[in-house]
């Protein structure tokens, strides 16, 4: 029996084909993925993310434990409301899951992807033996991602006032709570916009707000795609738990310094640094396709200098072309993929496509 | 639109074919296809004069999700293709029986009609999976 989000109703409503997603009924596309894609890009697109894990971490030792649990450092987080990307390695230096950590007044908010629900919560209790912290999932509340030019404007119009003047003054990576709410400058697409934590029986009412004021829905569909031409990472495919965060585009969120904290990790990923110095690990780039055809997960890449594979790959909708993000060796001059059997030459692009609806590699 | 066009006969593989009554005959994939498919980003069609045997593979479908192989469902000699697929791939989304055809065949074996699928035949085929 698959879970629905409480927004289900809400896609049928608006015509979503559903897909099994992780044991989830999702919405891959409500008629045309490039569209919802394009939506995004120039007006605002709404995404239900309510499959998504969300676990509250509190308690004296909570700090300490986020320092021990992640690799990136939550010390950063100077203020209630900041957010800060993570990888969660293990001992061999692979990449559990990739999150946000959101400081809270009540400790911290993490939230880890759907599809690794089950172990990461595993993982993150089996850690937390040693620590005075009171781990807690929240099921009960639900995500709205809102994205592109004119999202933040349009759900400040239906946000009482109070929180529609902060929600407009926020910067990237700063959230707030209000009540049981919790409202973030955080997302997945390359946009700007806001990401709304909130209880899911307040939820189906904001999302018929939302599309009152002219947000459209937006599938997981044109969510991969997005993702992609932002050059954002996708958990399982880009990166697991036998890739290093080095070989994943990852390196710089790592926090080094203090050198004398210890991480989960720590020690195997030194070790990967300097085998990136040594130019002996492989690294996450981006590949570009101008001609026709579309670059796949799973092909091939021969380079000048060995063999690589593409990590995830599709046609841009904003660049009206293929790109994908590949796992290559380092320094390599000229690349072919193995496109259905023909070798297909592509250029070598740092892994970031667009922004704000605009090209941004040479 | 209608999903089966009853003038049309379906292969298994989701190609339909339209007699033209002169010996040749139009080729497309079904609203099925074009559906399952999601939206399409490039067509790969046969050259024009080729000769091709049914369930050749003569036509790749690229969508944003995935490609596909289209096989023919007929032989013969290929007469024409649809040129504005190169520029407009997303025709086959909104009117795969209509604009969203893929090429013209002379017919070289009407008997192959026979193993093709009438329209009932084929929307069974679609909801059985």
């Amino acid at each position: 029996m698959s879970q629905q989000t409480s927004l289900y109703q809400k896609h049928l409503d608006s015509g979503a084909k559903m897909v099994d997603f992780a044991g989830w009924d999702m919405p891959v596309n409500y008629g045309s993925q490039i569209e919802e894609h394009n939506l995004v890009r120039n007006q605002a697109g709404i995404f239900d993310v309510s499959h998504m894990t969300v676990v509250d971490v509190s308690g004296n030792g909570a700090e300490a434990f986020l320092r021990y649990l992640l690799a990136n450092d939550i010390a950063k987080l100077d203020e209630v409301g900041r957010a800060l990307y993570s990888g969660m390695l293990n001992e061999t230096g692979g990449v559990v899951d990739d999150l946000i950590v959101y400081r809270m007044s009540f400790g911290y908010r993490v939230v880890v992807n759907c599809a690794t629900r089950d172990k990461d919560l595993a993982w993150i209790r089996t850690h937390a033996v040693n620590f005075d912290v009171s781990i807690e999932e929240k099921p009960q509340l639900s995500i709205l991602a809102v994205h592109g030019p004119e999202a933040i404007d349009k759900v400040s119009s239906i946000l009482t006032s109070d929180r529609a003047t902060i929600s407009k003054g926020l910067k990237n990576f700063h959230g707030f709570e209000s009540g049981s709410w919790f409202i973030a400058h955080t997302g997945y697409t390359g946009e700007k916009g806001l990401e709304l934590i909130l209880p899911s029986e307040e939820a189906p009412e904001i999302w018929d707000k939302l599309l009152e004021v002219g947000v459209k829905p937006v599938g997981l569909g044109a969510r991969d795609t997005l993702r992609l031409e932002a050059g954002m990472n996708l958990y399982g495919h880009d990166m697991d738990e036998t890739t290093s965060p080095i070989a994943a585009n990852m390196k710089q969120t790592i926090a080094w310094h203090p050198e004398d904290r210890d991480f989960i990790g720590r020690q195997a990923v030194t070790a990967h640094l300097a085998e990136n110095e040594a130019r002996t690990m492989p690294i996450l780039t981006g590949l570009v396709l101008e001609q026709r055809g579309v670059l796949r997960e799973g092909q091939k890449v021969l380079c000048d200098n060995g063999e690589g594979v593409i990590t995830s790959g599709s046609f841009s909708p904003t660049l009206r072309h293929s790109i994908a993000l590949a796992r290559i060796p380092m320094g390599s001059g000229a690349c072919q993929v193995d496109i259905r059997g023909t070798l297909t030459s592509v250029r070598i692009v740092k892994p970031n496509f667009v922004r704000f609806g605009k090209k941004v590699f040479e | 639109m209608s999903t089966y066009p009853d003038n049309l006969k379906y292969a298994a593989t989701h190609e339909w074919v339209r007699l033209e009554g002169d010996g040749t005959a139009t080729v497309g994939i079904s609203n099925h296809a074009q559906d399952a498919l999601g939206d399409i980003v490039f067509v790969e069609l046969p050259e024009v004069g080729a000769t091709i045997h049914s369930k050749d593979e003569v036509a790749v479908v690229e969508s944003v999700k995935a490609a596909s192989d289209v096989y023919s469902p007929m032989s013969g000699e290929i007469i024409a293709t649809n040129a504005t697929l190169a520029d407009a791939p997303e025709t086959v989304n909104a009117v795969p029986y209509d604009g969203g055809w893929f090429y013209k065949i002379q017919i070289s074996d009407e008997l192959e009609l026979d193993e093709l699928m009438d329209a009932d035949a084929y929307s069974d085929h679609c909801e059985e999976g």
